[in-house]
């Protein structure tokens, strides 16, 4: 019986999707981080990803990176579990005071050479927290910032975007 | 037990605030505060809310057997106040806050720790005298848990996954949790504080990331509390449309959750297929109303944007997708027994901790507590759809998930219903300005069960205070008592299963 559905499930369109052909914007990036992720770093990028005192909005939609649409692995992104094995640290929230040493630390662990992604609004200035007394407000004012992928939360689309960008930020440099 | 009327009759003796809607707060002397503890500790009433600003502490009450609502407030000048926590244990997180944000203190309180401070912010009692900080901070006490051969393992802030941080001590005997002991308050943003004196569309803005995952039923939460301390009667579509993007945000979390369980037992296919589902729903709401998890789409009022059309296409296709690849997925949940063999009776909670925190959500009903605030108090337009409230009893992770699956079903029936029974007209009414102060409270169904927001407005239609109570204040407890006597490899699976949120209770 679950062999049976097993099949039908792997069989069905979802298991293996291609990007979904509506979404050209979606092959053209695909194509980009492909030649350039190779370019700078053969074939993977390690990416951990910290909550610096986000709302959970930002990481809804970092998870959606893994989904069968926008399937993060294919570029060669890999989200790993720990700051040593790291390429890039994901930055979200407005860093919050309580969460400002974990950060730092997170970011000290993180072995050489190292990116540091703040995404969206809160990451950039501390968005709409900018301004309390329990938010540092900017991922830049704790650890420096190689990329800042604004939003509320920044969709999948503008998260796969503004990696593309890291990697050309790094090619010029 | 008390008799039924007992929590009205009580109050009675308490004297009633005029402009608090839609139910009565009374203000309570010490007395009769300390015999509503004592009711609460003997009888079928359950805390909804604890809360406080200067010199004065709030309690909310909901009777099950009459149906009653109630706000106790007692002043308290000198900022002490009898401890609830002292009877009634599910009190004391939100007493330990309400100690660090406004600096009242519960007297005979059995933990005086503090909270959501962890002695780095430049202030001292943010909501309160708001002083400078005093002296060195010293370290956090962690409760002592001893015996032979015991070992701790910390763990976070930083978790291992895109998860929020929080810190989890762990106490075990080899593979078994004997103790495990939380400490939040990592992702702290000062929310309350920044409501104060805020605009009310300011303020809508901040209750939409109290947690983001939650944004509609919080804003639902908090213009219905606008509009109940306003009198505005916003207009019948907007009601539709706003349970509509419940409805929509429900489904997409519960397929999220049902994945993301399954894929914490090592069953990838699950969350590979539960994630599709789930990104179609996001995409469709952005189709539909312009955000992927519909922030800011419910405002003061009304809604922002009416539903075209091509919307209505739009999750009628979406339904007709979910209503075709949902149910192979609870088949396939259903016919592996590797995966339940991770899930049954795994993370159980006793039946009578969930009535006794008030555990809502799925949690609650998936070990027999039936509370469901769309059927009690109800608000429109659930009082015109039919739908069931899905209960089970095992209270393990199974029945949380399975409680999800009956969830699901459920949310595509009301939204199938609100697409055939939305009415015309208007989608926004201008608020109402009374142009004195005013109170309201709205007790909302979320996907992670009843959201509280309570706020008093001022008479130039700004925020005086607001406090948004999140479910997850009443079952982040209940985890510490989940995972006793269960493997710490189980701990991901059991802390998915509840999905607490950091944020909305971090505030
Ligand atoms: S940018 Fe928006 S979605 Fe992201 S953490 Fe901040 S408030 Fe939440």
């Amino acid at each position: 019986m679950r062999k049976l559905l097993l099949q039908n499930l792997l069989q069905s369109p979802l298991t293996i999707p291609p990007p979904p052909p509506s979404e050209a914007a979606l092959t053209e990036l695909a194509a980009k981080i492909n030649r350039a992720t190779q370019r700078r770093l053969g074939r993977s990028l390690s990416i951990r990803q910290v909550d610096a005192g986000s709302c959970n909005g930002c990481e809804l939609e970092i998870h959606a990176l893994n989904n069968a649409f926008y399937d993060l692995e294919r570029f060669g992104f890999h989200i790993v579990a720990s700051p040593r094995h790291a390429d890039v640290l994901l930055v979200t929230g407005p860093v919050t005071v309580n969460m400002k040493e974990a950060l730092e630390r997170t970011y000290a662990a993180t072995p050489d050479p190292k990116w540091v992604v703040a995404v969206g609004d809160c990451g950039r200035d501390g968005g709409v927290f900018a301004g309390s007394y329990a938010c540092v407000g900017g991922i830049s004012a704790v650890i420096p910032v190689d990329l800042h992928i604004p939003g509320c939360p920044p969709t999948p689309m503008q998260l796969l975007q503004g990696l593309l960008a890291l990697l050309q930020a790094q090619e010029s440099r | 037990m008390m008799s039924a009327a007992s929590l009205r009759t009580m109050l009675d003796d308490g004297q009633p605030v005029t402009k608090h809607h839609p139910w009565p707060r009374v203000i309570v002397t010490a007395e009769l505060w300390n015999a509503l503890l004592d009711g609460l500790a003997s009888s079928d009433w359950t805390m909804l809310g604890l809360w406080g600003e200067i010199g004065m502490a709030h309690l909310a009450l909901y009777e099950d057997s009459s149906e009653t609502i109630i706000v106790a407030s007692l002043s308290c000048p000198d900022g002490r106040f009898p401890s609830v926590g002292r009877i009634h244990s599910p009190a004391q997180r939100l007493e330990r806050t309400m100690a660090d944000l406004i600096g009242l203190q519960p007297i005979g309180a059995p933990d005086y720790r503090p909270w959501l401070d962890h002695g780095c912010w430049p202030v001292r009692h943010p909501l309160g005298a708001a002083t400078a900080p005093t002296g060195m901070r010293s370290p956090y006490r962690f409760l002592p848990a001893e015996g032979e051969s015991l070992h701790q393992i910390p763990v976070g802030p930083v978790h291992a996954g895109i998860i929020e941080p929080g810190h989890f001590r762990f106490t075990a005997n080899g593979e078994t949790v004997v103790r495990l002991e939380q400490r939040l308050g990592y992702v702290h943003k000062g929310i309350e504080s920044l409501l104060s004196g805020a605009t009310i569309d300011q303020a809508a803005r901040w209750l939409g990331r109290v947690s983001g995952d939650s944004t509609v039923a919080y804003a639902l939460a908090f213009v219905r509390a606008v509009e109940a301390a306003t009198k505005t009667v916003v207009p019948d579509r907007a009601h539709w449309l706003r349970a509509l993007m419940a409805e929509l945000e429900r489904l997409a979390n519960h397929c999220g959750d049902i994945g993301a369980i399954c894929n914490d037992a090592a069953f990838a296919l699950m969350l590979a297929h539960c994630a599709v589902l789930r990104e179609k729903i996001l995409r469709a709401s952005a189709e539909c109303f312009g955000h992927r998890l519909l922030m800011d789409c419910i405002v003061p009022g009304g809604v922002i944007a009416d539903l075209s059309v091509d919307g209505v296409k739009t999750v009628r296709a979406l339904m007709a997708e979910l209503r075709r690849d949902f149910p192979p997925l609870v088949e396939l949940y259903d016919n592996t027994a590797s995966l339940q063999d991770r899930t049954v009776n795994t993370g159980f909670v006793r039946p009578a901790l969930i009535k006794q925190f008030g555990c809502g959500g799925t949690i609650g009903r998936a070990g027999g507590r039936a509370f469901d605030a769309r059927r009690w108090p109800g608000y429109p337009p659930y009082d015109q759809l039919t739908f069931e409230t899905p209960l089970l009893t095992d209270s393990d992770v199974n029945a949380r998930v399975w409680l999800r699956i009956h969830e699901v079903q459920q949310s595509l029936h009301l939204i199938e219903q609100i697409l055939q029974q939305l009415p015309m007209g208007p989608v926004y009414m201008e608020l109402n300005r009374p142009g004195q102060i005013c109170e309201g409270m709205a007790l909302i169904e979320g996907f992670r069960g009843d959201i509280l927001v309570w706020l008093r407005l001022n008479a130039d239609n700004t925020v005086a205070r607001c406090h948004p109570r999140d479910p997850s204040w009443f079952q982040w407890p209940l985890l510490e008592a989940a995972i006793e006597n269960n493997i710490v490899a189980d701990f991901p699976i059991c802390n998915k299963s509840f999905n607490g949120s950091y944020s909305g209770h971090d505030l």
